[in-house]
């Protein structure tokens, strides 16, 4: 008898020591079914594919999976092969491809009988052709990955599922590289599979994707599952709200009128190692009492900007001016004494000195002032007063200000650069994805923070690839492509997704 | 002209041939370990350990093949150390390696003491012969330079094409460099990366440890103490001077036994007015401009070093 679910999670529960990832999550799939996985970072929804696909042994509960004739049969768990044997093919968001192999190499690694003498691939490529065919997912078979963009990495980890006879299919966040346009041909992609009978769970926090593109959406906050909806009587409200448990606070906005040029880049260029890495003239102005918003797909230069303005890197030519001062010396000291706060990209690499405690962390940019040292010496009893305040008013939660900073959550620890980086009234402050990897609480903290700046009267150029969070706060949208920058027409997603994808210029 | 004679002698290549042939087992040795991921700084001592024990074979009564067998073996368990330390519990490669450089030189020399301990000429076995393969060694300039060769050299040189086809031609070439690039898309694709990992290490040790073997059984005909000397280290460096590639690497370590047979030769020339320690320094010198001129475009495999664990990503 054919059974039409393909899929059954059953009870899985996970702990992480005292954290709970995951407590007795059930879910069913269905026979050529898009089921979207929802929910915040740290919901736990990675947690649970990691289960299924065998990388972390659950704890309790079990999972069943129907064979090629639609009998369920159970999982032996925490074995990736039993997984990719059963026909579950898992499409991680950071891509586990090899760079240095072809793209057909990462295809069949693995598929191969490791102790022959020789390889015989032609069988193999035409099962390949048939699959980019039929899909629609084309990539360059011979091309070494490391070569290949974003988006063709991602159809060569599909195809390597597929090519696996994969009947269920996993994509853990697949949009967050993509352009909006990428984005919809691979849904497009994903849709004729799904007629074809693949079973597709999609995991996801971008709440118009999942409406958009799912037939089934499953929610869980803090390890559990909350809800289970069929996307047809879903709305973005009725999620959301499962998803966050309460509505999301939106930041007032007020309308100001900007002030003087605070940073002003002068056909600013950047010969770096490559590509990726290269600034073409770059001309911008930000002014006091706005946020210009710089939008584009990561790779595209805008990390060779941000480390300019900070002081890591030298422009080739050009100019950069703060205050209609030029600066004379590239480096981290003089640009933070021009008045730049720099919230980095990588908080816990850049941001800050995890084995250092949350005290001396918060006064590590002011080691100048004379509230922090005298004559050379750190002055301990100020650094702790300093720190105590600056927790509470800024809800630095941890183990205390005397711990090792690196024990604090992700949020927490944004928490604490937003803190030195306010509490020094930058003139101009350079917020590079500042809410990436955040939940919806602290990202509304981080917003609220730049809006009370802009308030103040700095300067802010929020760099970020969250289209919708540009839309939110930005002033003003700028879009990076290949190192240059391109006006954004107006606040029109796909008119600016055209000009990520550097389709229009 | 000397320093065109020299070049031009065929006694200078089948010299430098020589020379270079402990380096290209131990530079093979090495790539096979740096492309899974793991660097193995035990090689000094691999080396020692190699020399000694298919020296020590041979002594006590096995033949010359048993010898290798025997040397080979005792490089896959100092390599069988080196890969549970690092693969599995993960700890620092370099402190590892380094130890084993340690343990693997003192067992040899613990081991070479407590069997002959009142010997100060160490007993000599029959080494090597030189192949005299007919018709081919009479070739003109080749034949003195390929075909005088022991078989160890050419041992070597099979290795070198061996390692180059499994690496470019094989299943097991491909999952070898992806563990090395991204343990990650090996583990998703249902292989074992601590299997390939130490694998690796033990084959690449074993490989070292012929290097060592040559020493006493091919070049010379008996075992002395630091024989080795720093054989290995360079090694290490003409790894990156291959960038990770075979044939590039039987390329550094010939150019390296080419500078090595120079400098002998040109200081029996120049002797008299440059002091000696001059010429011995001059390969290493060279091979650190080498180094610099060409390790800056090397394509160092992304995980090396960087340790794997199952379950964490």
């Amino acid at each position: 008898m054919i059974n039409d679910t393909v899929l059954s999670l059953n009870k899985l529960s996970k702990r992480f020591g005292t954290v709970v990832a995951n407590e007795s999550v059930t879910i069913d799939l269905k026979r050529g079914e898009i089921l979207s996985l929802l929910g915040e970072n740290g919901a736990g929804k990675t947690t649970l594919m990691n289960m299924l696909f065998g990388h972390y042994m659950p704890d309790s509960g079990s999972i069943q999976v129907a064979d090629a004739e639609g009998n369920l049969a159970p999982l032996s768990l925490g074995h990736p092969q039993a997984a990719l044997n059963a026909g579950i093919g898992m499409v991680h968001q950071h891509f586990t491809l090899a760079e240095n192999l072809s793209a057909i190499d990462n295809i069949l690694l693995g598929s191969e009988n490791l102790f022959a003498w020789r390889r015989s691939m032609d069988t193999a490529r035409d099962k390949v052709k048939d699959i980019m065919q039929r899909t629609g997912l084309n990539a360059p078979l011979d091309t070494i990955v490391g070569k290949l963009s974003v988006g063709e990495r991602q159809r060569v980890e599909i195809l390597k599922a597929l090519y696996r006879d994969a009947r269920i299919l996993v994509l853990d966040e697949p949009t967050a590289v993509l352009t909006p346009q990428e984005a919809d041909t691979l849904f497009a992609n994903i849709d004729v599979m799904a007629k074809d009978g693949l079973s597709v769970i999609f995991i996801s926090h971008k709440l118009r994707e999942v409406l958009a593109f799912s037939h089934r959406i499953a929610v869980l906050r803090h390890g559990k599952k909350v809800g289970e909806i069929a996307t047809k009587d879903a709305d973005e409200k009725i999620i959301s709200r499962l998803m966050v448990g309460a509505d999301t606070p939106t930041s007032p906005r007020e309308t100001l009128s900007v002030g003087a040029p605070v940073l002003e880049l002068i056909d600013l260029s950047v010969t770096g190692i490559s590509a990726r890495s290269s600034l073409e003239q770059i001309n911008l102005t930000v002014y006091a009492s706005e946020i210009v918003g710089l939008a584009g797909i990561s790779g595209n230069g805008q990390s060779t900007l941000a480390q300019v303005i900070s002081g890591l890197t030298s422009p080739t030519s050009g100019r950069l001016e703060i205050d209609n001062q030029p600066v004379q010396k590239y480096t981290p000291a003089s640009l933070l004494k021009a008045g730049v706060g720099r919230i980095p990209e990588d908080r816990h690499h850049d941001g800050i000195i995890g084995a250092m405690s949350v005290a001396e962390n918060l006064a590590i940019e002011s080691l100048d002032s004379s509230d922090i040292q005298k004559n050379g010496f750190l002055r301990h009893q100020k650094l702790k007063l300093n720190a105590q305040h600056l927790s509470q008013k800024y809800d630095i939660r941890g183990p205390g200000i005397e711990a090792e900073t690196r024990l604090l959550s992700g949020g927490n620890i944004q928490k604490l650069i937003l803190a030195r980086v306010f509490e020094a009234s930058p003139r101009l402050i350079l917020a590079n994805q500042p809410t990436r990897g955040l939940d919806v609480g602290a990202a509304s903290e981080v917003g609220k923070r730049l809006l009370q700046a802009r308030q103040r009267g700095a300067a802010v150029l929020l760099i970020s690839e969250d289209l919708d969070e540009l839309l939110a706060l930005a002033d003003r949208i700028i879009i990076m492509h290949n190192g240059e920058l391109h006006v954004a027409p107006g606040r029109d997603r796909a008119q600016i997704g055209l000009i990520m994808a550097g389709e229009v210029s | 002209m000397e320093i065109l004679d020299i070049l031009l002698s065929e006694n200078f290549w089948a010299a430098a041939l020589r020379i270079a042939t402990p380096l290209i087992f131990g530079v093979l040795g090495a790539l096979i370990c740096e492309k899974s991921g793991v660097l193995n700084l035990g090689i000094e001592g691999i080396f020692a350990a190699g020399a000694m024990a298919g020296w020590m074979a041979v002594w006590l009564g096995a033949d010359l093949w048993g010898g290798l067998f025997f040397a080979a073996l005792t490089g896959a368990f100092f390599g069988l150390i080196h890969a549970i330390l690092t693969v599995p519990l993960g700890l620092s490669q370099h402190v590892s390696g380094l130890g084993i450089t340690m343990f693997a030189t003192s067992v040899s020399y613990f081991t070479y003491r407590t069997a002959l301990p009142q010997v100060s000429t160490p007993p000599r076995i029959e080494p090597f012969q030189p192949l005299d393969i007919p018709i081919l060694s009479d070739i003109p300039f080749l034949g003195t330079v390929l075909f005088k060769q022991t078989a160890m050299t050419w041992l070597a040189l099979f290795l070198v094409v061996l390692v180059w086809w499994v690496y470019n031609r094989t299943p097991l070439g491909q999952a070898l460099r992806a563990v090395g690039d991204n343990p990650d898309a090996v583990d998703a694709q249902g292989l074992s990366v601590y299997g390939l990992r130490m694998g690796a290490i033990v084959a690449g040790s074993a490989c070292m440890a012929l290097g060592g073997a040559f020493l006493t059984m091919s070049a010379f005909d008996a075992f002395f103490f630091g024989m080795v000397n720093g054989r290995g280290w360079i090694c290490i460096a003409l790894v990156i001077f291959a960038s990770w590639r075979p044939g590039k690497a039987l390329l550094g370590a010939l150019l390296f036994g080419a500078f090595d047979a120079f400098q002998v030769r040109l200081q029996t020339e120049v002797g008299a007015f440059v002091p000696s320690q001059v010429f011995l320094m001059a390969p290493y010198i060279l091979s650190i401009i080498a180094l610099v001129i060409v390790a800056r475009r090397a394509e160092y495999p992304r995980a090396l070093l960087t340790p794997w664990f199952k379950g964490q990503r």
